[in-house]
């Protein structure tokens, strides 16, 4: 007879099949909550999953905007995947997102009459400067004060939210926008240039994929990929082997940093096209959980961030249809999470049934 | 100034530092365990929501304040249960419950934004405050089952080996630390904001986390740090009602520079932080074979 709990029993070496199949557990599990949820909330659960999670990319339109949303998220998930490896908590990347959309849509407002080739370009390397340099004050306090990471970053974001929302009510406020707390709008050489004639879905997709790409060869190919994955597994064997892990702190939080930045100027001057105070349904943060979902592999990465964009866009569309508040979209994300983590247990334990008798 | 004047901001900043003070003893009390639960904020948006949603069905206080413990207690036990049990990285699953209780607090509220009540008066609280600062402290430093806690946090195998249950009280405390997270919230809720608004804790969660790092885990010192931060909040909320010819954004964004500058005045001295935190924190529990 074997016991009727399993127990749990750790294992020589993680599992790698578990590392595939764990995401794809906790998206299940967290379909199956989901479920739950809506009868509870007294809805037929097939026709609200369907409303959450098919009918919003029915359309080639839809499809679109999930590229729409699964772009920031890919890309400061990615960023974020610098720190996370390195085991250094980076959770200010909406801070880091914020600064970008303020340096890189700064220079847009500045030539808000001008159209030159140069602008857009301008643009994306002010945002990336922008928000490398919010990423390296909690890099700075860290290394040289012993600051805790997770709080400094945090607390950075609120600072950055109001220094934009004092920029658009002050001195960047549009001189012809009725005393909205809103900039001018980007000229059209300011703007990001869309794919495809009448859908949003803009060339930061393509940035996206590429940043994507370089990271792949970083975090395979490189000295810097090897010295950021063994200082995240043994801190001890890195310092042995020499690494500097000052340097290393202070590249992914300079990176991070500017991947979120890039993102944020993507956001102002690609869907929204000027500066106003709320530019992101909290990317830098949902993005943690993208960053998780997908392993911090970028292949896992782009997948997890259209899964999440999913949650976005299913949210809308049940607040729509069903006059469910969109912010069960978050409950969707933070559930996926929970069953992420829990089931992270079978990557480095098994379970096994003891024999009782 | 007048003695009316400075004792009407004395009230007002009693008013507004308690719900720190609750958050971050509970938290305090948490961490001293070995567990680092990051879901302060999230658990005090629910047992806000949960305290005012009971409020305006059952119109009773008593109510209302249990079933937002409550609340918490259940946040809190999802937290344990995932930390302890499945060993999961309890920053990340800490991040996670903070963004699980803004959506659920958001879609549980919704229908109530705006919605009148009558709002209690704080002082019994004000004072619970004190009171449950110096109880925390007497249980760390003059009983045994606190000194058992404080060993489950510096060395969890340690405790073990002296058979201890480090599983058990691990989840006692985190549960400690949910109810006074939710506690908090109901506060801001119920007493010091009489009203439900999405994300209405404002960032107090990362500030109560902040709050233990400042005490170095000792919790008379949540008290001092908690003041020290109300006080340069209410101090900015007065100095922007004054109408001085500077940004309102400037003042807004005080408590968040005030909590940096502090936590680096304080960790700068890496060997008090090393001696002060608890040496299992964040070290998952795994009692192996």
């Amino acid at each position: 007879m074997n016991s009727l709990f399993p127990s749990i029993v750790s294992r020589s070496q993680s599992s790698g099949l578990m590392n595939f199949f764990v995401p794809i557990i906790s998206i299940v599990l967290t379909l199956i909550t989901g479920s739950i949820i809506f009868v509870l909330l007294g809805f037929d659960p097939v026709y609200a999953l369907y409303t959450f999670f098919i009918s919003p990319i029915s359309s080639t339109y839809g499809i679109s905007e999930l590229f729409v949303k699964a772009t920031p998220l890919a890309l400061i998930a990615i960023g974020l995947s610098y720190c996370f490896k390195n085991n250094i908590y980076n959770i200010g990347a909406e801070g880091q997102l914020t600064m970008g959309a303020i340096f890189g849509g700064g220079i847009g407002i500045l030539f808000h009459d001008t159209n030159a080739f140069w602008l857009l370009p301008l643009m994306i390397f002010a945002g990336a400067i922008g928000g490398a340099l919010w990423g390296l004050i909690p890099a700075i306090l860290k290394t040289k004060f012993n600051t805790n990471e997770i709080l400094t970053s945090l607390m950075l974001v609120y600072v950055a939210l109001f220094i934009l929302d004092y920029l658009v009510v002050g001195p960047w406020k549009d001189p012809f926008g009725y005393s909205f707390p809103k900039s001018r709008p980007f000229s059209e050489s300011g703007r990001m240039p869309l794919l495809f004639d009448g859908l949003r879905v803009h060339f930061g997709l393509i940035i996206t994929l590429f940043l994507i790409f370089v990271s792949w060869f970083i975090f395979s190919k490189t000295i810097f990929g090897f010295q950021l994955k063994v200082s995240g597994y043994s801190p001890k064997a890195a310092r042995y082997a020499g690494f500097n892990q000052t340097t290393l702190v202070f590249f992914a939080f300079a990176i991070c940093g500017a991947f979120a930045g890039i993102a944020g100027l993507a956001e102002v001057s690609g869907p929204i096209g000027l500066l106003y105070r709320d530019i992101s349904p909290n990317y830098g943060f949902t993005a943690i959980i993208v960053a998780f979902l997908g392993r911090l592999h970028p292949i896992g990465i782009i997948f997890a961030s259209l899964v999440i964009a999913l949650t976005y866009l299913g949210a809308e569309d049940a607040q729509l249809f069903l006059q469910i508040p969109s912010a069960v979209g978050f409950i969707f994300q933070g559930l996926v999470l929970f069953y992420l983590l829990g089931a992270e247990l079978l990557i480095n334990y098994k379970l096994t049934y003891k024999k009782l008798l | 100034m007048n003695l009316d004047l400075i004792l009407g901001i004395l009230q007002i900043v009693l008013i507004a530092t308690t719900p720190l003070v609750f958050a971050g003893i509970g938290e305090l009390v948490t961490e001293k365990s070995g567990v680092l639960n990051l879901g302060v904020e999230g658990m005090m948006l629910v047992g806000a929501v949960s305290a005012f949603i009971i409020l305006v069905i059952t119109g009773s206080y008593f109510l209302a304040f249990f079933v937002s413990i409550l609340s918490g207690i259940i946040m809190s036990g999802l937290f344990a249960f995932l930390v302890l049990f499945l060993m999961s990285n309890q920053i990340a699953t800490g991040l996670a419950l903070t963004i699980f209780g803004i959506g659920l607090s958001s879609m549980l509220g919704k229908q109530y934004i705006g919605t009148p009540i009558d709002g209690l008066s704080p002082w019994f609280f004000v004072i619970f405050s004190f009171l449950i600062v110096f109880l925390v402290s007497y249980f760390f430093y003059k009983t045994k089952a606190g000194l058992i806690l404080r060993a489950v946090g510096e060395s969890h195998n340690s405790a073990h080996a002296l058979g201890y249950s480090v599983i058990k009280i691990r989840f006692l405390s985190i549960l400690f630390g949910g109810s006074m997270c939710a506690l908090a919230g109901s506060y801001i809720s119920i007493c010091y904001a009489p009203m439900w608004q999405e994300g209405m804790t404002a960032g107090r969660g990362w500030i109560a986390l902040a709050l233990v790092v400042f005490a170095t885990w000792k919790p008379e010192r949540v008290l001092i740090g908690a003041y020290i931060f109300g006080g340069v909040t209410i101090l900015q909320m007065n100095l922007q009602a004054l109408g001085l010819r500077f940004p309102g954004q400037f003042f807004s964004m005080a408590p968040y520079v005030a909590t940096i500058i502090v936590l680096v005045l304080i960790s700068s001295n890496k060997l008090r932080i090393k001696l002060s935190a608890p040496a299992s924190l964040t070290i998952p529990f795994y009692k192996g074979r």
